[in-house]
């Protein structure tokens, strides 16, 4: 736990900036299921991109590339949308 | 020199605004600062102001967008009266804590109820402790000098709060009066650019304005909002030196009048402090050691002028335009803290309420003592 600012160092309204605050990995707040995906059954229809509101899928243009597991929180919304079952939930000690 | 226009405050303020050019105008109509928006969308409809005025559909979210713009890097202006500053109260803490640089003009009109569209003092001293800056204009010229002025207090790095000019409804508000504007590019150099640190709407710094504050944070930032409030006061007092520079006319965060040598002298804000000058200027040719201490501003308090102005003065009598039921109005309780201890007579009187007339006669009789605690009132002994 850093020390906390006292009131003349913090920014006026105590606004935010990225490079003041730690950027903690909320990843960390999964319960036991993490995304897995088959590639092979993917489609690259990057729904679940679009779903995700973690923004923890990484996509390598427009193709689908893998998950963020430092900000996935485990909401299983992209193992939902995902036409073709190529997500699944599986539990978080799988190695991938 | 540019010859004095005829003008009533509202149109002087709305000129000040058109020259200040604000980027947003948000804004809700309400009795008596109307004609402050009415003259400024004119404007706009003509062209010769740039603004986006956003018909809103309360002053809740006036407060609101204006807070949303003014952070997005957008020179800002609104402006209410009375139930329309009571609606925007809440949000209107919430621009001073998020160090919102907005300005406002407050067309001063008493709270409901009953209803009444009349001036007194109420609707400003709902938000007194709302960490705004509150600026009281005499009449119409100040009206258009302070609210000239505002956009420099507000958007000072050490200030980065809200700026309200206070204006009397209808005595200053729908008043004519000469009022003598500055040149248009001279404003504009005075004001100059408006910038606001970590702009939302700068995508390539980005920064979450307006953060949840925990029991381990609220504390710090009320008190870093609270010493940006008390800083206006000697910036206010740079930027007058400036605006002397540029108009000729000089503004202090008090006015002291005749002051010098008097023994007794009445405090007192807005419009009423002409009626005091006039009776003071009668009481004077008559020999009686008399004067006026006008407050500009209200918040910040000045404390330490307004105890310097009153060093060697024997007996104060504060006027209140507003009331504060079961309890100490509040210019009185501020004049009662600031001379507490330093032996001065002070005596404390409300007045006006609702738009009740105070004449200088009325000064002239409480300049004489033994007036009652409510002036102009039926009823009172």
């Amino acid at each position: 736990m850093p020390p906390l600012n006292d009131w003349r160092t913090l920014e006026p309204g105590g606004t935010s900036v990225p490079a003041a605050v730690q950027q903690p990995h909320t990843g960390g707040w999964r319960t036991g299921l993490k995304p897995a995906v088959d590639l092979t059954m993917c489609v690259d229809c990057l729904l679940c991109w679009l779903h995700c509101p973690d923004s923890a899928v990484r996509l390598a243009g427009t193709a689908f590339e893998g998950f963020d597991y430092d900000y996935c929180k485990g909401c299983e919304i992209c193992a939902e949308v995902c036409p073709t079952d190529a997500i699944t939930m599986v539990p978080e000690e799988t190695p991938l | 020199m540019t010859r004095p226009l005829l003008l009533t405050g509202g149109e002087a303020v709305a000129h000040a605004v058109r020259q200040i050019d604000p980027d947003v105008v948000p804004v809700y109509p309400i009795t008596p600062q109307t004609p402050i928006v009415q003259t400024f969308s004119r404007f706009v409809a003509d062209g010769s102001a740039h603004a986006e005025l956003v018909d809103v559909e309360s002053e809740h979210s006036a407060m609101s967008a204006a807070i949303g713009s003014a952070l997005a890097g957008a020179r800002t202006f609104t402006a209410t009266s009375s139930q329309g500053l009571a609606l925007m109260a809440e949000v209107v803490y919430i621009a001073a804590s998020m160090r919102a640089p907005l300005t406002m003009a407050i067309g001063n009109r008493a709270l409901s109820g009953p209803i009444n569209i009349h001036c007194d003092h109420s609707d400003s001293m709902l938000i007194r402790d709302s960490g705004i800056v509150q600026l009281f204009a005499e009449n119409a010229q100040e009206a258009y000098d302070l609210m000239v002025i505002a956009p420099r207090l507000a958007e000072h790095p050490d200030v980065l709060l809200p700026v309200a000019v206070c204006l009397d409804g209808f005595t200053t508000t729908h008043a004519a009066e000469p009022v003598t504007l500055l040149d248009d590019r001279a404003v504009a150099d005075f004001v100059g650019a408006y910038s606001v640190p970590h702009a939302v709407l700068d995508v390539l710094e980005p920064a979450t304005h307006g953060p949840f504050a925990m029991p381990d944070y609220y504390f710090e930032l009320r008190r870093q909002q609270a010493a940006a409030l008390v800083s206006a006061l000697d910036v206010f007092g740079d930027i007058a030196d400036e605006f002397e520079e540029v108009s000729g006319r000089r503004y202090g965060v008090v006015e002291p009048y005749r002051v010098d040598n008097a023994s007794h002298v009445m405090v007192a804000l807005g419009s009423t402090a002409g009626t005091v000058k006039d009776a003071v200027d009668t009481l004077r040719e008559r020999g009686e050691p008399v004067g006026l201490l006008k407050l500009t501003a209200f918040r910040p308090l000045p404390a330490d002028a307004v105890a310097a102005a009153l060093r060697d003065v024997a007996r104060v009598t504060v006027l209140d335009r507003a009331d504060s039921p079961g309890g100490v109005p509040p210019l009185a309780a501020e004049l009662s803290a600031v001379l507490y201890g330093s032996g001065v007579e002070l005596e404390h009187h409300v007045y006006g309420l609702g738009g009740r007339d105070i004449h200088p006669v009325d000064v002239c009789q409480l300049f004489a003592g033994g007036a009652p605690a409510y002036v102009g009132l039926r009823g009172e002994p």
